[in-house]
């Protein structure tokens, strides 16, 4: 009994504390007073639905029958020939429904929202993948849907746009700013404050004011759940890596947190350097940033000396985000998770890479971390295994990817 | 006794409320932002509330949004609205000065240093919008070390139980931010306002000025006779963003054009006296 004590208390799993703090020092709800009443009540609400059963049985449902989990884990056995080194499998997020991780979260977070009695949602989106996500639960449940997306985005990421128009979504362009997801996640937050009776704020990603972190995590966390069990089924052992790419980071943390207590496996959060670290067109907020309070919670963020959030630079528009999750910030202070970051210029080669050796097309996103195995694989003896987080997939990039290979489409 | 209890005891003994206008630092520029505070008091100001320009302020709508992406350009920072403060000072010693702000740029000044630092130039209160009591332990250690008020702010969203916690912990006065929104958009209904302030005041006894959507005369005269000050932010920078030229550079229009608005403001709560 003292022993089970003991090493739960050790356990990196126990985070946050109730005050959604992550070693007592990131994360925390930083939100203007109008706000606080509701977040304290989702807290409230989704400690009580995570202890139901009834809730917990709904969205298993939700998960298998329309997200179609699990996803697969498949063995990229090309791409391991071609790089030389390390195994490696790709967990497929991207075969889910919508085309990407983000409907295990959006589906968690309608269920809660629709247990509250919520009839709005809005929504921040970067690469549009979380906002195709919360305009399609909001059609499959008939609720109003409002997305907020930078201009810039919505211009590198047209498809995106059209499927949310498509799903019954009203898109609302953000000029602010750059026009990236940083503003529209303001714009996202004003639109909230000012509508706080009837609409639920449906955050995308592992960050914003607790509870957000620790929910959106939870929900995610069945990527890394179902892709341990995998791995040890088709391997018999645990991998030497595992690898995600990391904007926001809820893809990192959704397949990392099975691991955190595994010791012998590393962990490895891709940041899109963009045109490279101290190039100043950068997205890497962990490399690059320091603590500070943005979106409603501590972290690292990109920031200028007076604490001005500065502005980003990635191809990939979901990793084009001045900040990070809370939990990540922590986890890199404790050394727990190695974070490093990819180029533009890289992700692009392994995008192609991957798209020719593989037969799958993956996200921007993800191809930061196929950039990392790109890097890293050939370097690692054959009987080691390296897991990658296929978080998306990359049909929406092909117009980007084209004109940055010359291609007119 | 306090600048801003000093002034609220003044007004007090007047029978009127209090008008507190307000101006973003460096909007447009470090000499037009430090005139027109200069110029405040007598134009009518009974206090002054000096917004610090932030590159996402999420609780403001486009107006103040305009403003601080201005003073930004402008080159504004931490210290340099200090330093604002600090002239100012040099002719005033009576007009209490708020700063109105978000979090990080006082994170990364320092709790302690910025407290410090805030007392010794003159400035009386802090409001942190995306600070709320639940995390402003940080604040509120340096803050009570020396001597500097933070106002709390009230919504129509705080409940019962949030408000008694609320106001054990303030200080100086209530800032009840009269609409659930951001900045700049529409004023309460009168019947509401007065509901609210009431549901305070039968828990403190600190003054309470009422802010967010006070724009007119009429607003502002309907907010001093409920509570005991009105903010006016918004409508007074989109009177200074008119006069700006095409490259937003101030003009000769841009310190008269405010001043006559905050006088006629002013004259509104002069009027209002009973």
């Amino acid at each position: 009994m003292t022993k089970q004590i003991q090493s739960d208390a050790c356990s990196l799993r126990q985070q946050p504390d109730d005050r959604g703090y992550f070693g007592g020092r990131y994360g925390g709800c930083f939100v203007a007073e109008t706000l606080m009443p509701l977040v304290q009540d989702l807290a409230l609400a989704y400690k009580t639905a995570k202890a139901d059963p009834s809730f917990q049985r709904e969205l298993t449902h939700y998960l298998t029958d329309y997200v179609g989990r699990p996803s697969p884990l498949w063995f990229a056995h090309r791409l391991t020939e071609r790089l030389g080194g390390a195994r490696i499998y790709l967990k497929r997020e991207e075969l889910n429904h919508t085309g990407s991780h983000k409907l295990n979260n959006v589906m968690g977070q309608i269920l809660l929202a629709r247990r509250m009695g919520r009839t709005r949602i809005v929504a921040e989106t970067g690469a549009g993948q979380h906002g195709v996500a919360t305009a399609t639960v909001c059609a499959l449940f008939g609720l109003k849907c409002v997305i907020y997306m930078g201009s810039t985005d919505i211009e590198r990421q047209k498809p995106n746009v059209f499927r949310m128009r498509l799903l019954g979504a009203e898109v609302v362009s953000v000029t602010a700013g750059k026009g990236t997801l940083k503003d529209a996640m303001n714009e996202a937050m004003r639109d909230w404050v000012a509508n706080v009776k009837d609409t639920y704020m449906l955050i995308g990603t592992v960050a914003g004011p607790h509870p957000y972190p620790v929910m959106v995590r939870d929900f995610q966390s069945i990527i890394g759940t179902e892709a341990r069990d995998q791995i040890l089924k088709v391997e018999g052992r645990l991998p030497h890596s595992v690898v995600a790419a990391i904007g926001g980071g809820s893809n990192a943390m959704g397949m990392f947190y099975a691991f955190l207590d595994d010791s012998s496996v590393q962990l490895v959060g891709v940041e899109a350097a963009g045109h490279g670290l101290d190039s100043g067109k950068t997205a890497a907020s962990i490399e690059r940033g320091r603590s500070g309070v943005l979106h409603g919670n501590r972290t690292y963020l990109l920031q200028s000396r007076d604490g001005q959030i500065e502005e980003t630079h990635s191809i990939s528009a979901g990793l084009d985000y001045p900040g990070v999750g809370p939990e990540h910030a922590w986890l890199h202070d404790i050394g727990r998770v190695q974070y490093v970051a990819a180029t533009d210029e890289e992700a692009l080669e392994a995008f192609q890479l991957c798209t020719q050796m593989e037969g799958i097309l993956p996200a921007l996103e993800s191809a930061h971390a196929i950039a990392y195995a790109m890097r890293v694989a050939p370097t690692l003896s054959k009987d080691k295994v390296m897991l990658l987080n296929l978080s998306g997939r990359g049909d929406k990039d092909i117009f980007t990817v084209a004109r940055y290979l010359g291609v007119k489409l | 006794m306090s600048r801003i209890t000093a002034c609220f005891q003044a007004l007090s003994a007047e029978g009127r409320g209090a008008f507190i206008p307000y101006l973003e630092a460096f909007d447009p520029d470090r000499a037009t932002s430090q005139a027109l505070l200069e110029a405040m008091p007598a134009a009518g100001a009974d206090l002054i509330e000096i917004g610090i320009p932030f590159s996402d302020p999420v609780a403001d709508g486009p107006v103040i949004q305009a403003s601080a992406l201005r003073g930004l350009r402008a080159g504004v920072t931490l210290a340099a609205v200090l330093e604002m403060v600090r002239q100012f000072r040099k002719n005033n010693t009576t007009t209490p000065i708020i700063l109105m702000g978000y979090v990080n740029p006082i994170e990364i000044y320092g709790y302690d240093r910025f407290c410090c630092d805030a007392v010794k130039v003159g400035v009386d209160g802090v409001i942190v919008v995306d600070l709320p009591p639940e995390e402003s332990g940080i604040l509120k250690i340096p803050a009570e070390r020396y001597g500097l008020d933070i106002i709390r702010l009230v919504t129509p969203t705080t409940t019962e139980a949030r408000l008694a916690y609320i106001l054990t912990q303030a200080s100086g006065f209530v800032y009840y931010v009269s609409i659930a929104g951001v900045t700049g958009t529409h004023f309460a209904d009168s019947h509401d306002l007065q509901k609210a302030i009431s549901r305070i005041r039968t828990v403190t006894s600190i003054p309470i000025v009422i802010g967010f959507g006070v724009r007119t005369p009429q607003h502002i005269q309907e907010a001093v006779a409920i509570a005991d000050g009105a903010v006016v932010a918004s409508a007074l920078l989109e009177t200074l963003a008119e006069t700006l030229d095409h490259n937003g550079r101030s003009t000769e229009r841009t310190l008269p054009a405010v001043l006559e608005q905050i006088k006629t403001l002013a004259q509104a709560v002069q009027k209002s006296r009973n």
